[in-house]
């Protein structure tokens, strides 16, 4: 989101063309402006967690486990103040945040792109080769639809094992073909297009028309489903985390820090659980606004 | 009609037999069963009588057969906690799992569709704008987290509601069923409540983008004409054309529903097979796993299959296409 709005703004500066006026579209809603801006803060967050968190809270030296349990705003025996309240290792829960959502963040961005570049390669392919093999990846695209994510990435995991790595690779398995269906789908309408006949007309390679033609002009919905994907991720990394096949309780991670809450919000110590909770729907709320947004501003339907 | 009826019979078989291909192929060929079967600290010659007694000494194609003869017979073999049937295990659990999905489905039914007509039909009412944006919330909430939160706002600080478990069940149809005690009722209801929340605003959603699309229509202008009661266009006209939509995401999403029961049964400890089945991958469980996984796919392509024949039935214009 962020790398393909850079580069939209240096165009926007030079020319004013069809991205200064998405750009200026996606701002006029107070709502994805919000979204953005907060989406900045956190990726900003995540990326200076070593640099700005209090404590380490993965290197177990930093931990002292008296200070376990320690209610929100309270001192730590070196003056350390736990703004957020610590777990039950002594671990600060503000520095668990900002480390968890490194992995949150990363473990979105990565399976949204790895499974938008494969589906997408899928879908372009089998529209523009059709026969044999696009049916045969399209059957396989329905089979994989008919199934919930979850039940999916769960198929993967018992098959996988355990592990934040193969929980990317369930989550790629598991999404590459809504991307492939619907590019297919773009694909078919775009190569009926004048543009691509005058491509063949004039004689140019296959793979140029392809890469250089027809994929541009199917990248729309491809940056849509993108971004609703990366919250999505986000959320059932985390899920997976919780049920305990994601990551480990050494490692980073919003899911696994909730969990470790879930068993002292019976005794009523509810910030273990509720404050990485919480950050997790900041930010999925985040990417959700942002994304609505961009849906409705790339709609060639919806542009004035 | 009916042979477009017994083509997607045939689709749904075939669906079965390649799914069973994917489970053998992931369970029995990446994940090598050897190493969850025998303990690591057997000899040579309990690893070679293991590995003859499961067959998997046997060409690849020879264990498929004989894994799909265990499947015929709904023989997935013994779960190497339990040690009992795989399946057996599965099925004892699937009341709880199913009474949990109906109860949710129910709660974003009676909550969502009423939201999302009222949100359609007034749509500039700041009432409505409420809606639409508490929408946006429940998709965004971690499902997880909410049944967290639930926990913590109705049994801890309240004391309303119990915490995990069913509660006192009694038997009805072959199954043990909570709801039909008042305590069982009260274990169901944050459960269920948790579950139902990301499908009440789908339903909501999907109400209201019907409405909208209903509204303009010649019909409703005819009915309004023709002087008919608001009451009356909305119960008979709207709500009527609204079903069709509607009806088929509640049977999809039936079946999501219950993939997604794995997260709520975990933190409110409901015995169902969602439950069992994250034990079951955290366990090594193979054969509770590869069980679970067949019902699953069973479940998805009778329901797919029940939906696209209602569908074939409801509404003639897919007839049609079919036919041609």
């Amino acid at each position: 989101m962020t790398v393909s709005n850079a580069g939209n703004e240096t165009i926007a500066k030079s020319e004013p063309s069809g991205s200064s006026r998405v750009i200026k579209d996606f701002f006029r809603s107070p709502g994805a402006a919000i979204g953005f801006a907060v989406l900045i803060i956190i990726c900003g967050l995540a990326i200076l967690a070593p640099w700005i968190s209090p404590q380490n809270p993965y290197d177990l030296m930093q931990l002292d486990i008296m200070d376990g349990r320690l209610a929100p705003g309270s001192e730590s025996m070196k003056g350390l103040v736990y703004h957020l309240g610590t777990d039950s290792q002594g671990r600060d829960i503000l520095s668990g945040i900002l480390y968890g959502l490194r992995t949150s963040l990363t473990v979105g961005v990565v399976s949204a792109i790895a499974a938008a570049l494969i589906g997408t390669s899928a879908g372009l392919f089998a529209a523009y080769t059709r026969g044999r093999i696009e049916t045969g990846l399209m059957r396989l695209v329905d089979l994989q639809l008919s199934f919930p994510t979850i039940l999916m990435a769960l198929m993967m995991l018992a098959v996988l094992g355990k592990g934040v790595t193969n929980v990317v690779i369930a989550l790629i398995i598991a999404e590459w073909a809504t991307y492939a269906r619907t590019v297919r789908a773009t694909a078919l309408v775009e190569r009926e297009k004048e543009y691509i006949e005058a491509a063949r007309m004039l004689r140019l390679p296959g793979w140029r028309i392809l890469l250089r033609h027809l994929l541009p002009n199917c990248l729309a919905p491809v940056i849509v489903i993108a971004t609703m994907q990366v919250a999505r991720a986000i959320g059932l990394e985390a899920t997976l985390s919780f049920l305990g096949l994601g990551a480990s309780v050494t490692e980073p991670s919003l899911g696994m820090l909730i969990s470790t809450g879930y068993q002292y919000l019976l005794t009523g110590l509810y910030w273990i659980s509720f404050f990485p909770g919480v950050a997790l729907l900041i930010t999925i709320v985040a990417i959700n606004l942002v994304g609505d947004r961009v849906r409705d501003v790339l709609n060639p339907r919806n542009a004035s | 009609m009916v042979t477009s009826i017994i083509r997607r019979l045939f689709q749904a078989l075939f669906v079965i037999l390649a799914m069973t291909v994917i489970v053998f192929i992931g369970v029995s060929v990446i994940g090598n069963p050897v190493d969850i079967l025998i303990n690591p600290d057997a000899n040579q010659v309990e690893r070679a009588r293991v590995i003859a007694h499961y067959g998997l000494d046997e060409p690849l194609w020879k264990q498929y057969f004989i894994f799909l003869r265990g499947l015929a017979q709904g023989d997935f073999g013994d779960s190497f906690v339990y040690g009992r049937p795989a399946l057996g295990l599965i099925l004892e659990r699937l009341p709880a799992t199913l009474e949990l999905a109906i109860a949710a489905l129910g709660i974003a039914i009676v909550i969502g569709l009423p939201l999302g007509l009222y949100a359609g039909l007034y749509p500039s009412r700041i009432s409505s704008r409420i809606i639409m944006t508490g929408s946006i919330l429940g998709f965004s909430l971690p499902t997880f987290w909410v049944g967290l939160m639930l926990i913590m706002i109705f049994s801890v600080e309240l004391g309303w509601l119990p915490t995990n478990g069913r509660g006192p069940t009694l038997e009805f149809l072959g199954g043990q069923w909570s709801f039909l005690t008042s305590d069982g009722l009260r274990h169901l209801l944050l459960p269920a409540f948790n579950l139902a929340l990301f499908k009440t605003s789908l339903i909501l959603r999907l109400t209201r983008a019907g409405v909208q699309e209903v509204l303009p229509q010649d019909y409703i202008k005819f009915a309004r004409a023709k002087g008919l009661r608001e009451r009356r266009i909305i119960a008979v006209h709207v709500l009527k054309n609204l079903m069709i939509p509607v009806v088929t995401i509640v049977g999809l999403e039936f079946g999501s529903l219950i993939a997604f029961s794995v997260v709520t049964e975990s933190i409110f400890a409901w015995p169902g097979m969602g439950k069992l089945i994250i034990d079951s991958i955290n366990l090594l469980d193979r054969p509770v796993i590869v069980a679970y996984l067949m019902m699953m796919v069973l479940l998805f392509v009778v329901l797919n299959f029940v939906i696209d024949t209602c569908y074939t039935i409801l509404d003639p214009r897919v007839r049609l296409d079919s036919k041609a």
